[in-house]
């Protein structure tokens, strides 16, 4: 089983692959995380980008994805990808400001200024992660509650949007038309 | 097997071009050149073919159809809305579902045709001059509209969803009625908002679009319009962007349509973006401005036995009780209706996040909802927003929440969970990030005198945009007159909810066949020279 660190460090090329590389950790790549996933080209998403989505949606997700460390991580790479994908179907401006967001968080000094996180996101504790999201959202600054939001819906989007979550909230999808 | 009303047509000769596949520039000549597909722009084209007029029609979305509607949230959204779904005012507090695609807004709405309420056209008529616009004066033209979109009450039982309002309500003494609905041969199955897939809602794109391209008229999507030129008071043509493969972006190649008539129907925020991109002379600046939104809170209940909210018509049963025990210009009235329950659209709306997020989604068949329209625009203190562009262009509504539209909501949260306790819900949620799930009523109550009523702490959605080109008779308050006719260039025309002075108080888009078959009857007399036909 890989840690979380492993797996984000090793990326993911497949679904089914990802069990076969437990055993030995892959190439490091400069951009960790999920940077060298073949079946899926990101055309958004950086590097650092994913590993910061990847370390924040397991959190914001905690209850809903599933509990088998397989299955599990296999969920977080639904949702990167779904979080990509959604980006690519906004408009120019809002996309742009996506990336500002974006850049923030992956940007150590405002990584620890605005979201007082001290450690890189691979190393954050998902206590720590949590604490995060929820100073943003409480914040009494709007721009943090802002920016929380667009986190929030962009991850509880990429992941509800997603029938893999269905089952788990017993909606049983569209009905069948003839 | 439902037959696809574009594949049929364009088998039948329909002439509709991609503008993304465009491989030259282009340009159009025509007669009335109408700018937007949605409730406006398929009503009035309808109307100016049958009169004999050759027309154009620009859309900025895709011309999706019933083959595309897959019934998934993940697939429709990015397809048929404006941004997704995720449009919002510049403070973020607002978020806003509008259509962009063939249909517009009429292709992804929930059903629901009202007629404008008489004290909307009372204070119309008061306080903007536009003593035409009487209850008498339209009725024909909404009997008409009527006729043409089959709408009529909702015939069958309604949905648990909507019968806890219905129920709940009872309860308490007050009053609800059946909502009217747009549909033929309707399968009940609750997916209106992501495109009906077996074409019975009796939208603008199986009804007056193809009729319209069955009698001649031309239509291009995927095509911005950019702006209007014009010389002196007289329009000239409009210069659009044909958008790229991604439907997002300007590809690089333009369309040029001359015209002798404009018809602006881009919707609120859409149209008067493109006058103010088009910097047509706007003296008084109203442009943009008195922009509405039926500002909307939300109430959510886990009921005792399953709701299932995503099935069923969406919406079905509603309250005028809260808009009419109080003067139109009193403290501010809101409509009580329910909204479908989609898993994306739930969670998205949904406060907090991690476990206890998770344990309200996994009620998700218990969770039944109702919510509050406040009826902004007709007090000082409810101006509304203004839509200006972004430096891309883009629109974007600035709509800050005023003291008085959040006293309505507060109230609006008690009186949603008081309906929801007196029909049974073992916990009410308030919509709001502060708000926890309340066990019986005393405790709602007392909650809900404390939440904080700020942006991004409430919940506040809107589905319904209306405003920013103002009808009325003086020219220092409104744009075009009540023939959506603009004071100053005699060949444009606004057709589409940019028109209303104020909100509505009601779901919009019967208003808007009402106003614009009237208007555009008028408008194909005056350019034809003979009586228009009634298209039902």
């Amino acid at each position: 089983m890989l840690s979380r660190r492993q797996f984000i460090k090793t990326g993911v090329i497949g679904g089914a692959v990802l069990l076969a590389v437990r055993a030995a950790y892959g190439p490091f790549s400069a951009d960790p995380l999920i940077g060298e996933d073949r079946d899926y080209p990101y055309a958004i998403l950086q590097g650092k980008e994913r590993t910061m989505l990847a370390a924040i949606a397991p959190v914001m997700l905690a209850g809903a994805l599933p509990q088998e460390s397989d299955a599990r991580q296999r969920a977080i790479v639904q949702v990167v990808r779904g979080v990509d994908t959604a980006i690519r179907g906004l408009p120019p401006a809002v996309q742009s400001e996506v990336g500002d967001l974006f850049a923030l968080l992956v940007f150590p000094v405002t990584r620890r200024v605005l979201a007082g996180v001290a450690k890189p996101w691979l190393d954050a504790t998902p206590t720590e992660i949590a604490a995060f999201l929820e100073r943003w959202r409480t914040s009494s600054f709007v721009l943090l509650r802002t920016a929380y939001r667009a986190l929030q819906e962009l991850i509880m989007a990429a992941w509800y949007g997603n029938p893999e979550a269905w089952p788990r909230i017993s909606y049983p999808g569209p009905p069948v038309v003839t | 097997m439902t037959s696809d009303i574009v594949a049929d047509g364009l088998a039948h000769g329909w002439n509709v071009r991609d503008a993304s596949t465009l491989t030259a520039d282009l340009s159009l000549d025509t007669d009335v050149a109408i700018v937007g597909t949605g409730a406006g722009g398929g009503t009035a084209a309808e109307i100016l073919t049958r009169a004999g007029l050759r027309v154009i029609l620009l859309e900025e979305g895709p011309f999706a159809s019933s083959k595309d509607f897959k019934m998934l949230e993940a697939q429709a959204y990015p397809q048929l809305y404006q941004e997704s779904t995720g449009r919002k005012t510049k403070d973020k507090g607002i978020n806003i579902l509008q259509g962009r695609c063939v249909g517009g807004s009429t292709t992804v709405n929930w059903t629901a045709s009202f007629r404008t309420p008489p004290a909307a056209l009372s204070y119309w008529q008061q306080v903007f001059g536009l003593k035409d616009l009487t209850v008498d004066e339209l009725a024909p033209w909404f009997a008409m509209m009527e006729r043409r979109l089959n709408i009529a009450p909702w015939a069958l039982a309604p949905n648990q969803n909507n019968d806890v309002l219905q129920r709940g309500a009872a309860k308490l003494g007050i009053a609800t009625a059946t909502i009217p609905r747009n549909v033929k041969a309707c399968r009940n199955l609750g997916y209106c908002g992501t495109g009906c897939p077996v074409n019975a809602k009796q939208s603008m794109l199986v009804t007056t679009i193809p009729a319209a391209l069955t009698q001649g008229a031309v239509l291009v999507s995927r095509a911005r319009v950019e702006r209007l030129t014009f010389v002196k008071d007289r329009v000239s043509a409009l210069e659009c962007s044909a958008l790229d493969s991604s439907g997002l972006r300007p590809g690089s190649h333009k369309i040029t349509v001359n015209a002798r008539h404009f018809v602006l129907a881009a919707g609120a925020i859409g149209t008067p973006a493109l006058l103010l991109r088009s910097r047509l002379p706007d003296p008084h600046a109203l442009i943009g401005r008195r922009t509405f939104l039926h500002p909307t809170c939300v109430s959510a209940a886990i009921m005792p036995s399953p709701v299932e909210g995503y099935s069923g018509a969406p919406q079905s049963v509603y309250c005028d009780h809260f808009l009419q025990s109080q003067p139109v210009d009193g403290p501010i009235g809101y409509k009580l209706e329910v909204p479908p329950l989609h898993p994306l659209l739930m969670a998205t709306t949904l406060q907090g996040f991690g476990e206890a997020h998770a344990q309200l989604m996994a009620h998700m068949p218990y969770t039944q909802a109702i919510i509050a329209l406040q009826r902004d625009g007709f007090r000082d203190d409810s101006p509304g927003g203004r839509a200006s562009l972004k430096r891309d262009g883009t629109p974007l509504l600035d709509y800050p929440i005023t003291d008085a539209l959040w006293d309505g909501m507060r109230r609006a949260y008690w009186t949603m969970a008081e309906i929801q306790f007196a029909a049974g819900a073992k916990s009410v949620l308030p919509i709001h990030e502060d708000a926890a799930a309340y066990e019986s009523w005393p405790a709602a109550k007392e909650a809900i005198s404390h939440l904080p009523m700020q942006v991004l702490r409430t919940r506040v959605v809107s589905a319904h945009v209306m405003g920013g080109c103002a009808m009325g008779s003086d020219e220092s308050n409104s744009v075009v007159n009540a023939d959506g006719r603009h004071h100053r260039f005699e060949n444009l025309s606004v057709s589409d909810g940019s028109l209303f002075p104020t909100s509505l108080g009601a779901n919009p888009q019967l208003t808007i066949y009402g106003l614009v078959a009237r208007q555009a009857s008028r408008l194909a007399a005056g350019l034809t020279g003979r009586p228009a036909l009634p298209i039902a």
